[in-house]
């Protein structure tokens, strides 16, 4: 073990839950060195404060309000250092054996103190789940993507993002305020998020529910072709010829049955 | 002690929707049986069975009033003596309507005369009893009593896990708020593991829900906001028990947990004609995914609503807006206690 004592951050969206954790970790510090580095109510909450306070292990809560305990892991496993992740869980068959799969260390509700000593130990000596395993964990797409702006992570919810789109080396996340860098490559994000994007350019991929209208463009000279007109956005966006058929089925659906607000 | 199933009378009661319309549905399909035994070819079936049921239906209608009107009296006599009961006022029906004939139609319309309709009638309703009885039997008690068990409303274990953690949780601080938050558990284990098969009345009910929704507040905090209108809420109706507790502990897990910002439970309970309607609105998230236990506590729910109201209860759920809604409607029956 090493010399000073374990910095334990605890994310959990019930303020019991968080006290009791607390008071476990104190009572285990006669064994277990350890200090508290922050607690966060939320995912949001607890990547802003883990920037400024670094711990060494993270407790989250699997069941939170707008980003879940495992989509927090999958953008705290971008910061470096990586932080070491266990998570808390009231019963719950099926995430169990998912972890036992993913060898992701748990712990379940109500924590018990040696429980907690015995995780603390592991989660600081094992390295942090991958985030392939995590992806599998969740089974459902995050709500937010990560971007370094200046080495902090900014979280960018899904649901503002207009369009993402491939440039060189990194691929640009459109809101209607500015872009963002993420760094997802494109087909990930195209797999991750088949239900709210959909594909227009070999480098774009546009929100489903942004896209207001098309129109015909006939450049001089070259061959005529479709573009986009998006709903909060100033510019034209591209269609090309091979995803165009695709591109406008899914126009004609969404105007059959009026979208549910998303 | 009040009603329970047990203590039902096994007779049917000639006055509940249910009863009537099986009546109706069994004497029809006898008649439908007469019709084709009747008919020569099979294309003559339609046109024997709507001659048939000219005479079948006004017999049967004034039957069944009689059997309406005569129900606290026939509540009392066994299944024979009822059978005997039933069968003689048929007849009575049959023949009180083929007197009432012109001869010239009686002569062509009951050619084998009016004492054989009355036979004719008795029969059909020996047999339609005979089916009440069966489907009786099949319902008995012990087969109600043995459903009603093993439908007894579960506590979620996410709730309960949930809750004792929460408990431990404030125990060091606030051993009072701690001390009152397992009292309050307490009290729903009883509940849940008390005798599914005695009605319990609203007020019961509605006292059960606020002590659960106490405890859920322990852990959601100002998240969970909860109106009750209960201006015309007759609190002596009779309910099978934990028939609201079930849902809001659905209304709290889809509706309150997976939103970041206060969130509102809304339950309405008024009088409508001779019911109790029961409203449940809670926020609706899209995209979740638990949506098997929400469907599973909806239909033990509505199955028990059938095993102690049958046909006269109902449970529909909607959707809209943002908004999940379900509304229970129950005849209202006083309980006295």
């Amino acid at each position: 073990m090493n010399e000073r004592p374990l910095r334990i951050f605890i994310v959990d969206d019930e303020a019991p839950a968080r006290l009791r954790l607390k008071a476990l970790a104190a009572d285990i510090a006669q064994t277990l060195p350890n200090v508290l580095a922050g607690e966060a109510a939320n995912g949001r909450e607890a990547i802003e404060r883990l920037q400024s306070a670094p711990a060494d292990v993270v407790l989250i809560d699997i069941r939170m309000p707008q980003m879940d305990g495992i989509e927090l892991a999958r953008h705290l496993a971008r910061l470096s250092p990586a932080p070491a992740i266990v998570f808390v869980t009231a019963y719950d068959q099926y995430a169990v054996s998912a972890f036992e799969v993913n060898a992701a260390d748990y712990l379940l509700k109500p924590v018990r103190a040696a429980r907690l000593e015995a995780a603390l130990r592991k989660a600081a000596t094992a390295p942090p789940p991958t985030e392939d395993a995590l992806l599998r964990l969740s089974g459902a797409g995050r709500r937010h993507l990560a971007s370094f702006e200046r080495g902090r992570l900014l979280l960018v919810p899904v649901a503002d993002i207009l369009y993402l789109k491939a440039e060189l080396k990194y691929v640009t996340a459109r809101t209607c305020e500015r872009e963002f860098l993420v760094e997802d490559p494109l087909t990930r994000l195209e797999e991750e998020f088949a239900g709210q994007f959909i594909r227009i350019h070999r480098n774009c991929l546009v929100a489903r529910g942004a896209i207001m209208g098309f129109e015909r463009a006939d450049d001089a000279g070259a061959e005529s072709h479709w573009r986009l007109l998006l709903r909060g956005f100033d510019g034209k966006l591209a269609v090309s010829r091979r995803q165009w058929p695709a591109v406008k089925g899914a126009i004609q659906e969404a105007a059959r049955e009026p979208r549910r607000a998303s | 002690m009040g009603a329970s199933i047990r203590q039902n009378p096994p007779v049917p009661d000639f006055r509940s929707p249910g009863t009537l319309a099986r009546a109706v549905l069994a004497t029809n399909v006898v008649a439908l049986l007469a019709a084709a035994a009747r008919a020569p070819a099979w294309d003559m079936l339609p046109g024997a069975f709507v001659e048939l049921a000219a005479l079948v239906e006004p017999a049967l209608a004034l039957a069944l009033a009689t059997l309406f009107l005569l129900q606290p009296w026939l509540r009392r006599l066994g299944w024979a003596a009822l059978a005997a009961a039933v069968a003689g006022i048929a007849a009575l029906g049959a023949w009180t309507l083929g007197v009432t004939l012109e001869p010239g139609q009686r002569a062509l319309l009951l050619p084998s005369g009016v004492g054989a309709a009355a036979a004719w009638s008795a029969g059909a309703a020996a047999l339609v009893l005979h089916y009440l009885y069966l489907r009786a039997k099949s319902l008995s008690p012990a087969l109600a009593e043995a459903r009603l068990a093993a439908l007894t409303a579960r506590i979620r274990p996410h709730f309960f896990f949930n809750s004792l953690n929460g408990v431990l949780g404030i125990l060091r601080e606030d051993p009072r708020r701690a001390e009152t938050a397992l009292e309050e558990l307490a009290e729903l284990f009883r509940a849940v593991m008390g005798d599914g098969r005695e009605l319990a009345t609203l007020g019961e009910e509605i006292a059960l829900c606020r002590k659960y929704l106490d405890l859920e507040r322990l852990r959601l905090g100002e998240r969970l906001r909860v109106e009750w209108r209960l201006d015309d809420c007759p609190e002596d109706a009779a309910v099978p028990p934990l028939m609201l507790q079930p849902l809001l502990e659905n209304a709290v897990y889809h509706g309150i947990e997976p939103s970041a910002e206060p969130a509102l439970v809304t339950i309405a309970v008024r009088r409508q004609q001779d019911g109790v309607v029961i409203e449940l609105v809670n926020p609706f998230h899209g995209s979740n995914s638990h949506h098997s236990g929400n469907r599973m506590a909806l239909a033990n729910v509505r199955e028990r609503l059938a095993l102690f109201f049958d046909l006269e209860a109902r449970l529909d759920t909607e959707t809209s807006e943002g908004e999940y809604r379900v509304r229970i409607r129950i005849p209202y029956r006083r309980l006295k206690r």
